[in-house]
């Protein structure tokens, strides 16, 4: 058998591990249990996937995954019960941040026809909204800044802007997709903008929805990812993560009594309300 | 169709079953339980890491093994602050039902 069928065979199982970890992890009783299942999932994907013929060298793999684990072991130890969630938004944020950087190593791996310029340019969209956003939640939950909603005048215009630039540039950057191209530079920039102004304008007590909602993108990211290249684990988990984080963000909207679209859209709700 | 053509079809299906499941997956979970499984599926959006460990392993340029590089480490936090963070918050939540219990 060749590693590539005992790659995929072992990524079946994987995702059989998070989709029952998930179910798990919904009810009180089997909570733990799925939160266990669903890592030892992660482990035997991570595994299986050393085992593959492109990777030609395991050094920088060896120090990477040596400096995460320190780092990652040590945060979830030390940091106190009453600071989870804003850990939780910042673990968001590297996992944002590292579907970034994967869609914009996959260019120097040869030449990208547009459709995997397209995964690449959204990988690296949604992976720098996921990062800033999560960073200014983390920021606010923690005191690092002003935890109440920041709006200003115009703010729906510098927004539709900032949408506008991000659409010119994907598109010049799909017509030529190589590795230093300054538009997806511009792209990687503007997203990181943009993740700051969805999450601004919302206030403090709606900052778990947020982090909820940058969940959801997160696993959009690592699915955009998982198209880019090729990899059927990274889209399955990855849709399983944005699908499932949307309709929990949907259940936690209503625990408050607001609609997903009021906290969604709040920004520029609340920019009506204060110019009203 | 041409072979790329039926790739993305077929990646199409697969996301379109996934998307399906995750939405069926979540039904009615309490309150209590809305932060850890949020935190859990976080570490699951970690798996981008798969994809990161090829990029740094796979000696393309200097440049891919670097971003590669960076993200195995990023992803690797994510991935392993996110289950040991909801395992404490997972354990901390059963001793409070036990002692309710009693």
């Amino acid at each position: 058998m060749s590693s590539a069928v005992i790659i995929n065979f072992a990524y079946i199982a994987s995702a059989l591990a998070f989709v029952f970890g998930l179910k798990m992890l919904g009810s009180p009783a089997t909570a733990r249990k799925g939160n266990a299942l669903s890592a030892i999932g992660m482990l035997l994907a991570i595994v299986v996937t050393l085992l593959d013929q492109q990777i030609l060298t395991f050094t920088w793999i060896a120090v990477a995954v040596l400096i995460g684990s320190v780092i990652g072991v040590l945060t979830a130890r030390l940091v106190a019960m009453t600071s989870m969630p804003e850990m939780v938004a910042l673990f968001n944020g590297f996992g944002g941040a590292a579907s970034l950087l994967v869609g914009w190593a996959a260019l120097f791996g040869g030449e990208a026809s547009s459709f995997v310029a397209i995964t690449i340019v959204l990988s690296v969209l949604i992976g720098g909204v996921t990062l800033s956003g999560s960073l200014i939640a983390w920021a606010k939950l923690s005191e690092k800044m002003p935890g109440k909603a920041i709006t200003f005048k115009g703010q729906a215009f510098v927004n539709g802007l900032i949408v506008l630039t991000l659409v010119l540039n994907a598109i010049w950057f799909v017509q030529q997709p190589v590795g230093d191209s300054v538009y997806l530079y511009a792209v990687i920039g503007v997203s990181l903008v943009f993740g700051i102004m969805l999450v601004i304008p919302i206030g403090g007590a709606d900052m778990p929805v947020v982090i909820s909602l940058l969940n959801s993108y997160s696993g959009l990211a690592a699915c955009a990812a998982g198209f880019v290249l090729n990899n059927n684990l990274l889209i399955v988990s990855g849709a399983l993560v944005g699908a499932s984080g949307i309709i929990l963000t949907n259940i936690m909207c209503k625990a408050m009594n607001r609609s997903l679209a009021n906290v969604l859209f709040s920004g520029f709700k609340a920019v009506k309300t204060s110019t009203a | 169709m041409t072979p790329e053509l039926q790739q993305i079809v077929y990646l199409s299906f697969i996301l379109m079953l996934a998307i399906f499941l995750g939405f069926e997956l979540i039904a009615k979970v309490p309150a209590t339980l809305h932060t850890p499984l949020m935190s859990g599926s976080n570490a699951i959006s970690g798996i981008t890491l798969v994809g990161a460990l090829v990029s740094a392993g796979a000696e393309q340029t200097a440049m891919a093994t670097w971003l590669g590089a960076a993200a195995v480490t990023l992803a690797t936090i994510n991935v392993v602050g996110g289950y040991l963070v909801t395992d404490r918050m997972l354990a901390m939540f059963k001793k409070k039902s036990s002692g309710g219990a009693q």
